[in-house]
C-alpha cells in the first residue's frame, strides 16, 4: 500500500520546549495518504494537527523519523530542494486567507506563479481562468479589502490551485468563514477533490470534519483514529489511544 | 522569480509605504546630488584653468632662472641660481629659428601714486614680444616701444582697474605718473580681459623691460616667456635654449624651461586629487543613507513578517526572500540615484545658464562613483535585514 501512497510517514517525532516542560507536538507518527484521498484532521487545541500539517507542507522539520513525498526522502533535502518541493506538490489554504493587501486577486493567485519564474503573460491568463471558474471573474483587479470573506477565502483557494498541486492543506479553511460562505468554499473544495487532489483538512469544526471520506483524530501528539486504516491495523495506535 | 517580477514586486511593496519609501528615496537622492554638487565645484575649477591655459595658446615656453633638480640634498628652491637671467641672455634667443617670440619680464612691487592718489601694485617689465605672447591689447593708445629691450624709456602702459583709481574720470593718457623713485608718461590702456593666471592684468602697470632694470635696480629676469613657430619645435628648441644659456653661463645651463603641458598637467592632477577627496567626504552622506536604508529595512521585515511565511509556503526558498528585500533597496535606490542625479545636473544646468561666471561642470568619473557607491551602499545595508526576513519561520509567521 505504501507504493501508491504520495505521503508516507513513519515513526516522525517532534518536540517543543515551552517553558521548562518539553511538549511532544508528535509522537511516533504513522500516516500514508493515497492520491486522491479527502482526509480530515481533528482534534483539540494543542494536539498536534497543526504541526503535523507543517511537517506534510514541509514547513517543519521533525526531530527524528521518515518523510516521504512524492517517493521522495525529504529528511535530507536543503532549504532550497524542501521549497522546491513545496512549490511543485503542494498547495496551502489558510483560516485567515493570508492574501497580500497591496495585490489584486489576480496578482495574489499569480504569486505562486511569478515564485516559480512563470512569465507574466501566461500566468496572468492561468490565474484569471482559475479566479473565474471560482466565480470571481468579475473581481479580478479587486484588493483584498474589497472582498466578502467567501471572495478571499475562494482567492486563497485559487492560489493553492493555480500550481496544480497534489495535495491541498487546509488549516481551518472556514473558520473565519459565515455559514453559508463556509458551505460555498467546502463545495469548492470537495470538487477539485473529486477532480483527482487530494485534500486534507484540519478542522475544529465536526460537521466539515465528518464531510471527509478518511477522519484523522490527534490527541497529546498522537493520532488516536484513522477510519482510514485496515483492520488488522498495528497495536501501537490503540494502545496508545486507550491511554489517552 | 525572475528579475522583472522581483523588480515589480518591490515597486508594489515600496509603493504602499509611500512616505517612508519618499524619505529613504530623499536621504539617497540628498547623498548622490551632494557627491555630484561638490565635485561639479572641483571639476569647474579645473576646467576654468584649462581654458585659461588655452587662451595662452599652446606654444608657449617658460624658461626660469635656476635650475631644479634632484639631488642627494634637500631639494633645491625656485630660483636660487648662482647666475641671474639676463636681457642680453633673452636677446640672445631671439636667435633660435623655431622661436618667434621672446618676451623677458622682470617683475616686482612698486607704489604708483598721481598726485595724492597711491597704489602699491605689481610693475611687470618687459617688452612688444609680451604682447602677442599672452594675447593682450590697448584699448586706448600705442604698445611698449620697440626699443624696450635698449633704452629705458618712462613710459608706462595701464591696467584698467588701476587707472580708474588712479585718474578717476579724467583720462590718464599722456598724464605723468610717478612709479617708486620715478617719474612715467601713460602711452596706452589695456584692454580688460580679466585674469590671466591669477594675475590681475587689471592692477598693473607695464614698463618696458629696460626701465623696469633701472627701477628696480636690478638686471635679474623673473623668466622669459618663448612663443614658437610651431608645437612640434618643442623638443629642438629645449635643446638649443640650454646650449646658448651654456655658453653664456660658464657652460652651465642653470635654468628650467617649463612647457605649458607641464603646468597644465600639474595643476590638473592636484585638482582632481582635491576634488576626489571633496567626493569622499560627500560620500559620508551616502553612508548617512544606508543606515537609513538599513533601519526601513528592518521594520519592513517585521511588518512584512505574515507575507514573508506565506512566501515560504508557497514555495519560496530563504535564498528569494533575501533577494526580494535586498531587490527592494535596490530598487529604491535607482530611484533615489536618478531623482539625486536629476536634482543636480538640473540645479548645475540652472546655475550655468543663469551665472555663466560661476565655473561648475559635474565630472563624469563622479556620477558614476556616486551611483555605484549609492548602489553598494544600499547593498550593504539591506544585507543584515534581508538575513533577517530570510529567516523567518513561516509556522509562527503565519500563525499571527
Amino acid at each position: 500500500m505504501t507504493d501508491n501512497a504520495i505521503i508516507n510517514i513513519s515513526h516522525m517525532n517532534k518536540t517543543y520546549q515551552v517553558g521548562e516542560q518539553p511538549l511532544h507536538a508528535l509522537q511516533n507518527i504513522k500516516l500514508n495518504i493515497k492520491q486522491g484521498e479527502y482526509l480530515s484532521l481533528m482534534g483539540p487545541s494543542g494536539s498536534g494537527k497543526s504541526t503535523l500539517l507543517n511537517m506534510i507542507g514541509l514547513l517543519d522539520r521533525p526531530d527524528s523519523g521518515q518523510y516521504q513525498l512524492q517517493g521522495e526522502n525529504t529528511e535530507l533535502l536543503t532549504e532550497e530542494q524542501r521549497a522546491l518541493l513545496r512549490r511543485k506538490y503542494i498547495g496551502f489554504v489558510f483560516q485567515s486567507f493570508h492574501l497580500i493587501p497591496r495585490l489584486t486577486a489576480l496578482e495574489n493567485v499569480e504569486l505562486p506563479l511569478m515564485l516559480a519564474g512563470v512569465k507574466a503573460k501566461s500566468r496572468q491568463e492561468r490565474a484569471s481562468k482559475l479566479l473565474s471558474e471560482l466565480g470571481l471573474g468579475n473581481h479580478l483587479r479587486q484588493l483584498p479589502k474589497q472582498l466578502s470573506g467567501g471572495q478571499l477565502q475562494r482567492v486563497g483557494i485559487a492560489r493553492a490551485l493555480i500550481t496544480e498541486p497534489t495535495i491541498l492543506l487546509a488549516d481551518e479553511p472556514t473558520g473565519n468563514l459565515d455559514q453559508s460562505s463556509g458551505q460555498e468554499v467546502t463545495d469548492i473544495l470537495e470538487r477539485y477533490n473529486r477532480n483527482g487532489i487530494t485534500l486534507l483538512v484540519v478542522t475544529h469544526d465536526i460537521a466539515l470534519g465528518n464531510r471527509a471520506q478518511r477522519q484523522l483524530n490527534m490527541v497529546d501528539g498522537v493520532i488516536v483514529s484513522d477510519t482510514g486504516l485496515p483492520i488488522n491495523t498495528t497495536k501501537p495506535y490503540q494502545q496508545l489511544g486507550s491511554s489517552s | 522569480m525572475n528579475l522583472a517580477d522581483h523588480w515589480l514586486f518591490s515597486y508594489q511593496a515600496l509603493a504602499r509605504h509611500r512616505l517612508r519609501s519618499t524619505m529613504v528615496l530623499l536621504a539617497i537622492g540628498m547623498g548622490v546630488s551632494s557627491v555630484l554638487l561638490l565635485t561639479s565645484i572641483g571639476e569647474g575649477a579645473r576646467l576654468y584653468i584649462e581654458q585659461e591655459f588655452s587662451a595662452l595658446g599652446s606654444k608657449m615656453l617658460i624658461v626660469l632662472p635656476g635650475k631644479k633638480e634632484t639631488t642627494g640634498s634637500a631639494p633645491p628652491l625656485y630660483g636660487t641660481s648662482p647666475r641671474d637671467l639676463t636681457i642680453e641672455d633673452a636677446q640672445a634667443l631671439k636667435k633660435i629659428p623655431s622661436i618667434s617670440h621672446v618676451a623677458p619680464i622682470i617683475a616686482g612691487t612698486a607704489s604708483v601714486s598721481n598726485q595724492s592718489l597711491s597704489r602699491d601694485i605689481i610693475i611687470l617689465g618687459t617688452n612688444r614680444d609680451m604682447f602677442t605672447v599672452r594675447n593682450l591689447t590697448v584699448k586706448q593708445g600705442r604698445m611698449l616701444p620697440e626699443n624696450s629691450e635698449t633704452r629705458a624709456t618712462p613710459v608706462c602702459i595701464l591696467g584698467a582697474k588701476l587707472a580708474k583709481e588712479l585718474f578717476k574720470k579724467s583720462s590718464p593718457m599722456g598724464q605723468w605718473l610717478r612709479i617708486g623713485e620715478y617719474k612715467y608718461r601713460v602711452i596706452g590702456l589695456l584692454k580688460a580681459r580679466g585674469e590671466s593666471l591669477g594675475l590681475d592684468l587689471q592692477d598693473m602697470a607695464i614698463i618696458p623691460v629696460r626701465s623696469a632694470q633701472v627701477l628696480f635696480d636690478s638686471p635679474a629676469l623673473f623668466r622669459i616667456l618663448l612663443q614658437l613657430k610651431q608645437t612640434d619645435f618643442e623638443i629642438n628648441t629645449r635643446v638649443n635654449i640650454n646650449k646658448i644659456i651654456a655658453q653664456r653661463h660658464d657652460g652651465e645651463a642653470d635654468i628650467t624651461i617649463i612647457s605649458q603641458d607641464a603646468m597644465l598637467s600639474a595643476f590638473n592632477k592636484i585638482i582632481v586629487a582635491v576634488t576626489a577627496s571633496i567626493g569622499a567626504i560627500a560620500a559620508i552622506s551616502l553612508i548617512v543613507a544606508g543606515i537609513l536604508i538599513m533601519n526601513v529595512s528592518y521594520i519592513s521585515v517585521s511588518q512584512r513578517r505574515e507575507e514573508i511565511g506565506l512566501l515560504k509556503s508557497l514555495g519560496a526558498s530563504a535564498r528569494e526572500v533575501r533577494q526580494i528585500f535586498i531587490i527592494s533597496s535596490l530598487v529604491i535606490t535607482s530611484f533615489g540615484s536618478l531623482a539625486g542625479l536629476i536634482l543636480s545636473y538640473s540645479l548645475v544646468f540652472i546655475i550655468q545658464t543663469n551665472f555663466p561666471k560661476i565655473p561648475l561642470a559635474i565630472p563624469w568619473w563622479s556620477t558614476i562613483a556616486a551611483i555605484f557607491m549609492s548602489f553598494i551602499v544600499a547593498l550593504l545595508f539591506s544585507w543584515l535585514p534581508a538575513n533577517k526576513a530570510a529567516a523567518v519561520d513561516p509556522i509562527l509567521a503565519l500563525r499571527g
